[in-house]
Formats: structure tokens, sequence, C-alpha cells
């Protein structure tokens, strides 16, 4: 029994993380089993509580629209309070890098498709693209990356009714480059401001794209970029370029690969290191041990050899079905593959979607069903586990990608998963 | 199976023509990559893990050497694209897929395929990845006469001639050879001090723990015979890691033959096989049963684990080191690749962060860029050292002034960018259990 912890929490995404910095700050140990890079690293980096429920109307108040979700939507079984801690907490690990937490209000950010998502928290770099703002902006695309066009974002944007002027232009991206060249490369180059040949001389790569933006900029007191404006020295990289060019600067949510995404997840891990708590990556979890309805130690399977992990309390991180927390198939239906916890789900497949692609789907809602200690509950409500919490995407109940609340269930949840967990896992060593 | 059994199963109103032997090795076409192929729901995970791919604009990338080459690769005209060369089989982006692609063994048999059908093998390039690969059979030359070939070695005029000739970067300082190799010094020393047939372990010491590093070899075998283990040290040859970065599958198997058959026998006496170089264990755990079928590889799979790893799930070692102290010393720590895909990543950090004396310091994810014998090649030399380049500065941001790593070419990298002596975390446990 050599590698053992008061709390171990499987899964390295948001909520993973989170449950296990909350736990820590019980005083438990904790070990998060972490298997490939989440999901989180192609997400948009914003942070939402409720965008929608049910109307094409953006919810200005997410908090005041809570009451009106049903019972088994997990913000009605975490508690209001469980979101407004999630919230909290996250502000804390994140510090100045993100804004939002002045007002309960919904702020829209512009996303690269030209639409404008309500969200709760957004990283300070796209602050200045707020849609609320009535400053004139511009939207540099560049001819480079054929999956961002900035006419097309401005058109798309000024169709949505934004409140202010706002043009797109397409630019080239300073210094030599092959025709598919990714999204990285220009970043990297941003980051470490590498040398470029432009208008023949050689300069930094960050003057050299403020030199190539400015004749475009007018009457625009705010100029949106893709958000690739660095990886490491993000910061620095946006404000040379407000130095530059005089006016403020912000970037623009993408698709993967997501900067927001990446930075967001790694500012998580430097947290988790810095609560303590130890972290093994690289291995899947894919079973467990268990005696009396309580888990003695989950199995990770270390390159085709199983090893025990032993902990008091565990928490389910894992993600939904995007993060391969909730599995399917013709035979076996809807499954959680680790402990094998109870999805409800309807038992002819045909039954699990909508035709309408933008429907309310069925399968949007699949995941496990958690008491208000977030326990998972078998067919018959009663826990699966005594010690086992859940925590994220893998909890069902509500189409979070449809509401725009994935961020916030997971981070209601996972207070309340890593605080139980972690207080719990005390009274074990206190009892024995 | 024996001509006898062949005749007694013999069936004459079978047809001969539908047999189809399955023998996955040397054509890709034989192993059913399909369904990893499809997993590939494109999330770019893979390619902004990819360190090359960050730091060379003319590297496609992970996706396309894996899902989409395949993919490609069906069309009858379609040949494997030559940057396959490019990838350096660091394996993070297996470690990075959220969809379970089997990447490195993509780009494995790939670059396999590229190498034996498209790469002219009088090449001044293939004979030196070959030469490079088969580098256990340089050592075991040089090693006869060590301080010979390491004055020859150390020559301004070989190191001219290497580059010139060969194509090995002259700004790289060949490793020095031992005077004495490890396999010398176990059998000088008469072999295991513990004896016990209940707690045997078989180390692959691999070719640098042998021929170089020895003391890292040493260390293994004091520190596992404190904890009461007998060390056997079987016959055997490389571990196939440089053969599968340069595509030479043929000599891999070769090696790994041996190798599977000579640990097969310490396995079935009862013992694990224990590796100190993460990228020996990570091929003879991973690669091995992905690229060859051979008897008994997945026994040797299932039975290998690396020194550090073994000791934690087997015995208290936290407890040991907790109530251990060393002299006080600060270590700029660096995770290998390959270590990172068996989940050993942290193991070194969190172990050492319990010992008196010792400071450790992460120095972060990026990779070393040596990646093995990439940062071997005048062609390579550059994007190895850019990629480097955030290692370099984050060591020398670190309090500590001495290396540490598991793998001895990320040490040379490290050596080489810093001037920093490195330092194998099983060093350290030697000063802190075996002293």
């Amino acid at each position: 029994m050599a590698i053992r912890e008061d709390v171990i929490v499987i899964g390295g995404g948001l909520a993973g993380s989170v449950a296990a910095i909350e736990a820590a700050e019980t005083g438990a140990s904790v070990r998060l089993v972490t298997y490939k890079k989440s999901t989180l690293r192609h997400a948009s980096g914003l942070i939402d509580v409720l965008g929608y429920n049910g109307s094409d109307d953006p919810i200005t108040d997410p908090f005041a629209a809570l009451e009106n979700l049903p019972a088994d939507h997990p913000y009605s079984v975490a508690g209001e309070a469980a979101v407004h801690d999630g919230l909290d907490r996250f502000d804390e690990i994140v510090g100045d890098s993100y804004q939002g937490d002045h007002t309960d209000t919904n702020a829209l950010i512009p996303t690269f498709g030209g639409a404008v998502k309500p969200t709760a928290r957004y990283p300070a770099a796209a602050a200045a693209g707020i849609a609320s703002d009535d400053r004139p902006m511009l939207i540099i695309g560049f001819e480079e990356m054929t999956e961002y066009n900035g006419s097309m974002l401005a058109d798309h944007l000024e169709a949505a009714g934004v409140p202010f002027d706002v043009e797109g232009v397409e630019c080239s991206f300073p210094g030599e480059y092959v025709n598919d060249s990714r999204v990285t490369r220009f970043a990297k180059r941003l980051d470490i401001n590498e040398n470029v040949e432009y208008e023949g001389r050689t300069t930094g790569a960050r003057e050299a794209l403020a030199n190539e933006i400015e004749p475009h900029v007018g009457d625009a007191e705010r100029v949106g970029l893709p958000a690739f404006l660095g990886d490491d020295h993000t910061d620095e990289v946006r404000t040379d370029l407000e130095r530059h060019l005089g006016v403020d600067v912000f970037e623009i949510p993408m698709g993967p690969p997501s900067y927001p995404g990446i930075r967001l997840s790694d500012q998580l891990k430097d947290a988790v290191d810095e609560a303590g708590v130890r972290i093994s990556a690289g291995n899947p979890v894919v079973g467990f041990e268990a005696e009396d309805g309580e888990i003695q130690s989950v199995t990770v399977d270390s390159k085709g050899r199983e090893v025990p992990y032993h902990a008091d309390e565990y928490v389910l991180a894992t993600g939904g079905l995007v993060g391969k927390g909730i599995d399917s198939g013709r035979e076996e239906g809807v499954t959680e593959p680790i402990f094998d916890c109870h999805i409800p789900h309807p038992e002819d497949r045909y039954d699990w979607f909508d035709k309408e692609a933008f429907g309310d789907q069925p399968f949007a809602h699949f995941g496990v069903v958690v008491d208000e200690t977030m326990r998972p509950l078998s067919a018959d409500d009663a826990p699966e586990f005594d010690n086992l919490r859940a925590a994220g995407a893998v909890i069902g109940g509500a189409d979070t990608v449809a509401e725009k609340s994935q961020s916030g269930v997971s981070l209601a949840t996972a207070v309340v998963a890593g605080e139980r967990a972690g207080e719990r896992a005390a009274k074990h060593e206190v009892s024995q | 199976m024996s001509d006898a059994e062949q005749a007694s199963d013999f069936d004459p109103t079978t047809q001969v023509d539908e047999f189809e032997p399955v023998d996955v090795f040397p054509s890709s076409e034989d192993m059913d990559l399909r369904p990893g192929a499809d997993n590939c729901y494109k999330c770019t995970s893979c390619d902004t893990s990819c360190p090359v791919a960050e730091v060379d604009e003319s590297f496609p990338g992970p996706k396309f050497q894996g899902p989409e080459q395949w993919r490609l690769k069906r069309g009858e005209d379609v040949d494997i694209d030559d940057s396959i060369l490019s990838c350096s089989n660091c394996m993070r982006c297996d470690d990075a897929c959220p969809s379970s692609v089997p990447l490195s063994q993509m780009h494995n048999t790939a670059r396999g395929e590229y190498v034996e059908e498209h790469m002219d093998k009088l090449s001044r390039e293939y004979l030196r990845n070959r030469m490079l690969s088969n580098y256990r059979t340089l050592a075991s030359i040089g090693s006869k006469v060590p301080r010979l070939a390491n004055f020859v070695m150390g020559l301004g005029i070989t190191s001219v001639l290497g580059e010139k000739i060969m194509g090995i970067p002259s700004e790289r300082d060949v490793p020095e050879f031992a005077t004495e190799t490890f396999r010398q010094w176990f059998k000088k020393r008469g072999g295991s001090k513990v004896s016990n047939p209940d707690k045997q372990v078989a180390y692959f010491h691999g070719c640098y723990s042998n021929y170089n590093t020895v003391e890292v070899g040493k260390a293994m075998v004091r520190v596992f015979e404190e904890f009461g283990y007998e060390v056997l040290v079987p016959k055997q040859q490389c571990s196939g890691t440089p053969m599968f970065a340069n595509g030479m599958l043929k000599d891999a198997r070769r090696e790994a033959e041996v190798n599977v058959r000579e640990l097969g026998k310490a396995i079935d006496n009862g013992a694990d096989v224990i590796a100190s170089c993460t990228s020996c264990s990570m091929a003879l755990r991973q690669e091995y049963p992905e690229l060859f079928d051979i008897e008994g590889i997945d026994e040797l799979s299932e039975h290998t684990y690396e020194a550090m790893e073994f000791l934690r799930i087997h015995e208290d070692l936290e407890g040991a080191i907790h109530e251990s102290e060393v002299d006080p010393q600060a270590f700029a720590y660096h995770a290998p690749c390959h270590a990172r895909n068996q989940g050993l990543d942290r193991q070194a950090v969190e172990l050492f962060r319990e010992l008196d004396g010792a400071q450790i310091e992460d120095v972060g994810e990026s990779c070393s860029g040596i990646s093995g014998t990439y940062g071997w090649k005048s062609e390579k030399y550059e994007t190895s050292m850019k990629i480097g380049a955030e290692m370099f500065d984050h060591m020398e941001h670190a309090e500590g002034d001495v290396g540490m790593t598991e793998c001895p070419t990320c040490a040379m990298q490290m050596n080489h960018g810093t001037g920093y002596e490195i330092r194998h975390p099983l060093e350290l446990l030697e000063e802190a259990v075996a002293n």
C-alpha cells in the first residue's frame, strides 16, 4: 500500500483541478490522477454560469435565473451558494488574469464566429472586446489563417446588432510563413518576439505586426485579433501592441487550438501544484476495489500494468461525452466506465437524440445523478459508494452546451465535492 | 511450432492459398491502424503539444504524420512524406491525445516504411542514422579501449571530420566511455550482494549506463539491495529506442528478440524488470507490443518498471526518504518526454521534496529537444537547440545549479545548454537511503 492519500481526484480539467484544490484547503493530502490533456485546452477559456434557458435571448443575471431551473439540474442540486463559492474559488485561483467578478450580470464577449457569448468571467485579454462597450471596433483577420476572417466576423457582429461601429480587415502576418502555417507558430513568434523581415528591415514580430495593423486603425478605439497573442507572455504581447497602436487590443476566442483554454489549463495546473496536491498524469484509472460500500483503491493502468492507488475519499471528474467520462455502446447503453455509476437513459438508442440538430437533445443531458453532497446515486436513489463524489461534466441533468453553463456547473459541483471529500477524509483519520 | 505438430494439424481438404500468415513486420499494412485513425476528432491537442512543430513551421505536425497520412496512404499512388524524418519520436502527442489515437505507433510504422522503401541505403543520411541507432555496437567497440576512444573522440579533427563526413554536429561533445563498464563492475564485485529468491529484479541497464554513466547502474544496484532485492543482470541488447526513432525497425526487432528472450527467462523465475532509463522502459512497455509480435513480448511489457516507480509501488519509499537526510544540495529537474508518457514526470519532484537537505524544482513541461539521436544530426541541431531554449532558460532561473533527469540524452542536452553537471534521481536516492 505504498501509494496512499486522503483524497484522490480523477480528472484534471476545470472540475478536477478545482475539486483537488478545494480538498487540499481542508488540510487533506490530495492526489490528482489525470490521463490525457484536458478538453479545457480546446475550450474558449470563457467561464460561463448560465447564458440561455430555453429562449434565444441571453440571460442578463444568471443568478436570478437559477430558480427557474428544474429540480434535477446540477445547479438546483448543488444550491446557489455553491455557484457563488465556485466562482469565488475560481477568482482566487486566476487573480487578475480574469475579469467579470465586479458584477453578477453576464458580459457579452464576441467569438470568432461573429456571435456574442454571455459569460460570467472572461480573460483580461478579451476584456476590451466586451459588446456592451460602445467604442468603435476594428477586427483584424489574417490571410494566412483560413479559419478566421476579419470582415466576415465584423459583418456577423453588425448583424447581431452590437451597439458600436465595427469594421473588419485582412492583414498579412509579418515574416515568411509556409502556406498552411499553424496558429501555434504565430503565437510562438509573438511570445518570444522573434525577429522577422518586415518592409525591408529586421524587427521584432510584435512591432512588425503593429506596423501592419496601424494603417487600418482609423477611428477605431479598440482592435480585436484572433486569440494567439503569445502563450507564456500574453500580457506583454498585448501591452506592446497597445503601446505601438495607441488603442486597446483584445483577443477573440477561437476554436482549437485555443490559447485561452491552454493558458487556463496551465494556470490551473500551477495552482494545483501550489496547493500541495500531488499530480499523477499520463495513465488512466480503469477500475477499483470496494468493500462494504466504500471504495478501497482505484486501479491505474500504468502501461499495461495495474497499480492500486489508495485513498479514503474519491472524486470523479472525468468529463462528459467529449472528455470520455461517459461512454456509450450498442449493447451496453450509456455508461460511466470507471465505477459503472448509474446513468439514466432511454433503452432504445433512437430515443437518445432529436432529429433536429439544434433541438433539445436527450444525449446532452446524460450523466450521473448526484445527491446534494455530490455522491452519484444508483437507480434506486441510494449512493453508489459512501466515499465517491462527482464533479463537472460527468454529472447529467442539463444541456450545458445549449445553456452555456458548463464552467459554472463544473465550479459549483467541484467545490462541494472537493470540500466534502476533504472534510470526510479528516473524520476518517480521527476515527482511526 | 514443431514440424511434428504441423504434420498432425495438416488437413488435406484445406486450400493452402487461403492461409494468410500474420506477420506484423515489416510492412505497416498488416497492422490495423484504422480504429486509431477514426478516433481522431481533429482537436489539435497533439499539434499544440509537438515540440518540433512549435519551432519548425515546415513540419506538418503529428496529426498529419498520424491519422491524416494514414488516410492519404489508402490511395495507391501516395507515398509517405519525407517530413516523417523530422518527427523526433518524443511521443508527446500520445500523451496529449484525448481520444487515444496511437500516434507514435502510426509514426513509427510510417517512418519504418519510409526508411525501408524510400531511403537510399548508401546515402550519408542513412548510414549516419544507422550508425547513431546502433550506438551500442559502437560503444561496445569503444569501451574495449576507453582511454584511446575518449582521446580520439576529443580531438578537434575528429569533430570536424564527424561534421563533414557523417553529419554529426561539431558543437556537441561526444560522451566519454567509462574506463570500466557497468557489467565489468558487476561481475568483478561478484554479482548481487543480496541473495533472495523471493525478491529478485532483473536490471535492464541499457547502453548508456553500461558504457558511459556507470554510476547510475551502480546506484540502482545499491539502492535495490538496500531494500532487500537480489539484482540480476541478464544478457541484453539495445532497447531499440534509437532504432524506432530512425525507422530502423529491422535492427530494433533483432535487438528486441534477444531482450524478450533473455529478460523473459528472469520473468519466468519470478523477477520483474527494472530500467533506469525512461526511454528504455518506454520501449519495453509500449513500443515492443505495439510494433512486434514476439512470443513473451506482452509479459515483458507487463513486468517492466522504471526503478523508482517500482520502489514506490512495492516498498515504502516515501517513508524511507522521509527518514533520510543528505548534504544540502539543490537540483533543477527536467522530466523526459518518455517519462511523461509513463506517468512518471512528477515522481522525482514529489519524492525528493520530502528529503531533508535536498531542494528540487521542476523546470517545466518543455522538451529538452535532443530526443535521443535527433539532436545528434547536423541538419536537426538548430531545431534541437531551439526546442531546448525554454528548458535552458528555466534551468538557469532555478535555484539549483545541478541538473537532474532520468534520460541520458536529455542529460547531454541539459549539460550542453547550461554547462551544469547532471545527475540521475537514483544517484540522489543512493545517497539518501543506501549510505
